[in-house]
């Protein structure tokens, strides 16, 4: 502050020093263009990664035509490649992981909201963001090493046992138990969007105004109706926006699936199978893909990649932005 | 009907659906906190029997012999700072602008949607950009294009908090500095940031606590390197890598420093982020 003072009072004192004025009108000019400039360089990155895939994946949309999106071949020998596969494998351990994350979340975020004791609510609202720290790696070779084998010895036989014979689902969950593949990729994915949609779904729920909620429990609601009839039909924006969030988290994952989904370029009936996402395959084969078209179209995997999460990233934006101005 | 018919059973019903559905909430946060334990558990349980001097003093040592990861954390942490210090300056002008020079433009607008989305963006597709754009271009894997690639995950979340603080910057504090007659650059430079110096720093630690641990990028940048380098042109080792590659390998000296790694990655991981919580909520006490 002395320095602001300093130079007020120069200013104040009629002696005006034409070279500090100068000086300083250098100064604001830099740092407004200084700044300008740097808001830009977000904008041009985005642009530069947009540009640098499309053009890396050039030759494999040449040489494949629309075709790539719908075939399930990949034959690095026959440089033959189709990107049905990977994206199967994305969407269906994304529908694992929504199924299994979302009514979780909820639940927390209900938990939070409405149950917990308020001298525990700080701590175990910590504990749940702590997990969205924990690196991608590390849940990879936890779900490697521990979740794996025990689903493998504990979980999977029972299910394929109960299940045999029944039409739809017989099928669904046949087949030996691996341990690893589609089924155990999921599960690690909906613990790590737990966090994600939990904290959004936690902070819309206490935007609810309390005189509401008084006010459905004043005419004798339960705790559930309230959820369900007062806050979730209040927050809908706000919740449907968190749980694309944690999607976009989920299609775009990468380490944590790639060390247990066993990395098979094929679509199999059952999920407990071994199967690929986009993210793993380029993670496996980047760096092995020797000939320019299979590289090529590891990138083009690459750009459909960030084409799906943008979409749905953007989604999830535009909600939880209008679910803002909605607050004011 | 009569005036006081009251339907016990329905009553009954009500109470045991919200009962159920409590409980099952009081389940899924048990069941949240379980799993944060059991995977703290499970690194301290398989990872602290592998810490001794040798995993701080030695090199990650061929296939079937013991060594340790002193070349591995070296060049997490070189590279690590390295695109710190390149994606914090840029974030926090970017920051700036929309905080103080372009409050309501349409181009605050856009950068701030953008963003919000890079922010989320699969790190691995910034991987495939900094290999196009680096490593094909100079012709092999180095450090440098490693710590781009950690720079460009470091960008949008310092330009996510340092707006955020700033904006929490009351503007009576802009306006009386203003009015002792100083240029926008000292009111930007020694106000407003001093007063938003915590928050901002936080947005720093957050952002390094999220490339740390981050694998996906660096595995088609900084590849790896089994030997001791320090030569930022040239393919570096780095502790997420050598978990990746460690823990899927055969060798059980490879797996045991695979979770040893695992372990000491996580701790700092962690107390970043309690650090910086810790360092926002001192500061929001302090307003």
């Amino acid at each position: 502050m002395n320095q602001v003072a300093s130079v007020a009072s120069r200013a104040s004192a009629q002696s005006i020093d034409v070279s500090a004025m100068r000086r300083h009108t250098l100064w604001d000019a830099a740092l407004r263009i200084g700044t300008r400039a740097a808001a830009i360089t977000v904008l041009l990155l985005l642009a530069g990664v947009i540009v640098t895939l499309f053009k890396g994946s050039w030759l494999a949309f040449s040489t494949f035509g629309p075709g790539f999106l719908s075939t399930e071949t990949w034959n690095p020998v026959k440089e033959e490649f189709g990107a049905l596969a990977p994206i199967y494998g994305t969407i269906v351990t994304s529908i694992i992981a929504m199924a299994i994350g979302i009514p979780i979340s909820l639940g927390i975020a209900i938990f939070l909201t409405e149950l917990c004791p308020p001298s525990f609510k700080r701590s175990i609202s910590t504990a749940i963001e702590l997990l969205a720290g924990i690196p991608s790696i590390i849940y990879g070779i936890w779900g490697l090493f521990v979740l794996a084998p025990f689903l493998q010895a504990h979980v999977q036989p029972v299910v394929i046992a109960a299940f045999a014979g029944v039409p739809f689902l017989g099928a669904m969950f046949a087949g030996p138990p691996y341990g690893i593949g589609v089924f155990t990729a999921g599960i690690i994915l909906s613990i790590m969007v737990l966090p994600y949609i939990t904290s959004v779904t936690r902070d819309v729920f206490e935007t609810v105004p309390p005189v509401l909620k008084e006010s459905a429990y004043g005419l004798g609601c339960t705790t559930w109706e309230v959820v369900t009839k007062v806050v979730l039909p209040f927050t809908r924006t706000g919740v449907i926006g968190g749980v694309m969030l944690g999607l976009g988290r989920a299609l775009g994952e990468t380490m944590a699936v790639t060390f247990v989904i066993g990395n098979a370029h094929r679509i199999s009936g059952s999920i407990l199978a071994p199967g690929t996402t986009i993210s793993a395959s380029i993670a496996n084969e980047f760096t092995e893909a020797e000939t320019a078209l299979y590289s090529s179209s590891l990138i083009a995997l690459g750009l459909l990649l960030f084409v799906i999460t943008f979409i749905v990233l953007a989604i999830a934006r535009f909600m939880l932005y209008r679910l803002k101005q909605k607050a004011g | 009907m009569q005036p006081h018919a009251f339907n016990m059973a329905m009553y009954n019903r009500r109470r045991f659906v919200s009962r159920l559905l409590m409980v099952l909430s009081w389940a899924a946060a048990v069941s949240g906190m379980f799993v944060l334990l059991l995977i703290l558990g499970t690194l301290v349980y398989r990872g602290v029997g592998g810490l001794n001097l040798a995993v701080f003093t030695e090199n990650t040592p061929p296939p079937g012999s013991a060594g340790g990861i002193l070349n591995a954390i070296f060049g997490s942490v070189v590279m690590t700072l390295f695109g710190t210090a390149l994606g914090t300056p840029v974030g926090i002008l970017a920051g700036t602008y929309m905080a103080e020079y372009g409050r309501n433009t349409w181009l605050t607008t856009i950068v701030r949607f953008i963003n919000d989305i890079l922010l989320s963006a699969p790190s691995i597709v910034i991987g495939l950009f900094v290999y196009e754009v680096m490593v094909v271009t100079m012709g092999h894997f180095s450090a440098w294009a490693g710590g781009v690639a950690l720079a460009l995950l470091v960008l949008p979340v310092v330009v996510r908090t340092t707006e955020d603080m700033l904006l929490l910057v009351p503007d009576g504090l802009r306006e009386a500095a203003a009015a002792l007659g100083s240029p926008r650059w000292l009111v930007i430079s020694k106000v407003c940031y001093r007063a938003a110096k915590a928050g901002m720093v936080t947005g720093v630690l957050l952002a390094i606590a999220r490339v740390t641990g981050e694998t996906a990028p660096l595995l088609f940048t900084a590849l790896n390197n089994q030997f001791m380098s320090t030569d930022m042109n040239a393919p570096m080792a780095n502790l997420p890598v050598v978990i990746f590659q460690f823990a899927l390998s055969p060798y059980p000296e490879w797996q045991q420093l695979a979770w040893t790694a695992a372990l000491l990655i996580t701790m700092t991981v962690l107390i970043l982020n309690i650090g910086a919580r810790a360092l926002s909520t001192q500061n929001t006490k302090k307003n």
